[in-house]
């Protein structure tokens, strides 16, 4: 058969094509999610006077920090072809043990703050052991999580609402201002986590691992990979994150609100689908989260704005979160 | 260590009587096991016949009830797959352990990263990703491995190259003993080729490699030397030129046993139980084929 000729590999020398500029920042993913927010800002431009101004948008920002906060984490776990159900319930509890600790006087806002998001991690790392340790599906893990937090919420909260909190409780809701535009701390945030996480994700070995992880965990374990503490440290950092996200809707709301974010798991996942992460695990990127928050925010904002009734704002969304999986589906699909 | 080719070197991978049980079952019953240096040795046997648990301990996935491993003339113990590894030890499993979503250079490097110098690497723990990519294209140039980008996923490639990949990352890292288990039982008849003659080149590169294959042509292509697995232990070891592909099956069922005293003649016990395994009259392997 063949013959073993070795050939001088030298027509080969030639320096490994790097990715272009743009293909390195936004992951082909990205791009069907871009391209919708571009079409959907032309639409609502178009035919509202009010949509296309800095200060609409910087609302936009605003409405969608604190679910597009929840989606970073949610886009680690579902990175893992995991799930996190418990998202908003975990951050209600956290917001609730911020501001009650705070307002009762007898601790420091500062540190009132931070065991508020060393609770929520708590929480996440609780998470992390029951889907690693006794390999428990991450959907029912979190099902349950879901229902403690809530519940514990209610409970150390009385069903009271917390207000009258100290300054640095909302500090990050309060305004700078960019030319003529209001920009509240709490939006640079919320980008800079987005920008954090991207260069995690795209640039460390960490985040290959979480890739590796979530496409083929046998075959990332067997490279070395110790996949179990990769998912732990997943989880774990998703719980700080979902603390930070509770941080943020305190400073928005200015009040500790047992009753906060009930609908966020879904509309974090919402938000990471439309963004092109895919539910299967090991593709999408996090900055098509972002992307995928602003779309859910440009609807609800620009059907608004034309006066259309809040509750086709969540028919479309229902739409669109379809579409975007039958998009991801199908085309790897034509992959295999 | 002098892990360079002389063919007067002592064994590089050896294993003297191992046992390995599972409860009641013997899957191990003082087999030994010979590597030399630059060879291509084959591990064929029939199912049960224990090629995959010695296999296992030679890579660390399982540990021997007793018996002796030593690399280089020198007692090893492996405790798990990256102990096996850290001594130079790779393998290629057979359901093709990538990552698809992933690039080749990723794939290449996965769990075994390379950061940036100075603070951009040891503080924020950035990826080289340049040197990664470059070090990726030498390897696959050394290896001929041609693909237009190494920046496209895995997925993107057709299952030679897919295993391609798979193998040039062990052939990357492996610097002792490169073991592959089943390289081409997914692969059609020309990707199986161009698998074969990657084996060959990882060999004329200094590289020993384990092969376990059920394939019998590709086995006779390939080895330098079959190593015969049976019933826990090795039965034989023979040269592809010595044997019919039938008198190696024979063996391998146990309708032949290799005497030797007398060289080269080997003694059919069970015409019968050849034949019940495909062979034909003229030793002739009817059944062992490529499935496509």
């Amino acid at each position: 058969m063949s013959t073993t000729t070795v050939a001088a590999p030298d027509t080969v020398t030639q320096g490994p094509e790097a990715a272009p500029l743009w293909r390195r920042l936004l992951s082909v993913s990205t791009l069907g999610p871009l391209a919708a927010l571009v079409l959907a800002s032309a639409f609502f431009a178009i035919r509202t006077d009010t949509f296309f101004t800095p200060g609409n948008f910087s609302l936009i920002i605003q409405q969608v920090m604190v679910v597009g906060t929840l989606a970073i984490g949610q886009t680690l776990i579902i990175l893992t072809a995991g799930i996190d159900l418990s998202n908003g319930a975990i951050m209600a509890f956290g917001t609730i043990v911020m501001t009650k600790l705070a307002v009762g006087g007898s601790v420091p806002p500062a540190l009132a703050i931070l065991i508020g998001i060393l609770v929520c991690a708590g929480f996440g790392l609780a998470n992390g052991l029951l889907v690693t340790r006794i390999s428990l599906p991450p959907f029912i893990v979190t099902l349950g999580m879901l229902n403690i937090a809530f519940a514990l919420t209610h409970i150390y909260s009385n069903e009271q609402t917390v207000s009258n909190l100290p300054r640095l409780l909302t500090v990050l809701g309060e305004t700078f201002t960019v030319g003529a535009t209001d920009v509240t701390y709490g939006s640079i945030v919320t980008i800079a986590l987005f920008l954090i996480f991207a260069y995690v994700l795209g640039q460390t070995g960490w985040g290959r691992h979480v890739y590796a992880t979530g496409n083929n965990p046998e075959a990332a374990r067997l490279t070395g990979i110790a996949t179990k503490r990769v998912l732990l440290s997943v989880y774990t950092v998703a719980g700080v994150i979902y603390g930070i996200a509770g941080l943020l809707l305190v400073a928005r709301t200015s009040v500790g609100d047992p009753q906060a974010g009930q609908t966020d798991n879904l509309d974090s996942i919402t938000a990471v689908v439309l963004g092109g992460t895919s539910l299967f695990g090991g593709r999408g990127a996090v900055l098509g989260t972002l992307i995928g928050a602003l779309i859910v925010g440009i609807f609800r904002n620009g059907l608004q704005l034309m006066g259309v009734a809040s509750i086709y704002q969540t028919l479309i969304t229902g739409i669109l979160v379809i579409l975007a999986v039958t998009v991801d589906k199908l085309s790897r699909r034509g992959n295999r | 260590m002098s892990s360079d080719i002389d063919p007067t070197a002592g064994p590089i991978l050896t294993a003297r009587g191992l046992v390995k049980r599972y409860g009641h079952v013997t899957a191990l019953d003082g087999a030994d096991f010979d590597l030399l240096p630059g060879e291509v040795l084959a591990v064929i046997g029939d199912n049960g016949a224990g090629k995959s648990t010695l296999i296992k301990i030679l890579t660390g996935a399982e540990q021997p009830d007793a018996g002796q491993i030593t690399l280089d003339g020198a007692p090893v113990r492996f405790r798990n797959p990256l102990d096996a590894r850290r001594h130079g030890i790779e393998t290629v499993y057979q359901d093709l352990a990538v990552a698809p979503a992933l690039d080749i250079a990723s794939n290449l490097f996965l769990g075994r990263e390379v950061r940036r110098r100075g603070p951009l690497g040891t503080v924020l723990r950035m990826l080289d990703k340049p040197r990664m990519r470059t070090e990726s294209a030498r390897h696959m140039a050394e290896l001929r491995i041609g693909l237009r980008s190494l920046t496209q996923p895995v997925e993107n490639l057709s299952g030679g190259q897919r295993q391609g990949v798979a193998v040039a990352r062990a052939a990357a890292w492996g610097n002792h003993v490169l073991v592959m288990d089943e390289p081409t039982a997914a692969l059609g008849v020309k990707e199986s080729g161009q698998v074969l003659d990657l084996i060959r080149r990882i060999r004329d590169r200094g590289l020993p490699v384990v092969l376990i294959s059920h394939n019998m042509p590709h086995v006779f292509e390939i080895a330098d030397r079959i190593h015969i697995q049976r019933l826990g232990r090795r039965v034989g070891v023979v040269k592809p030129g010595d044997y019919s592909m039938a008198e190696v099956v024979s063996v391998m069922t146990g309708a032949m046993t290799l005497d030797y005293g007398e060289a080269h003649q080997p003694l059919v016990v069970d015409q019968a139980a050849a034949s019940a395994v495909g062979i034909g009259p003229r030793g002739e392997a009817t059944a062992p084929g490529d499935e496509g």
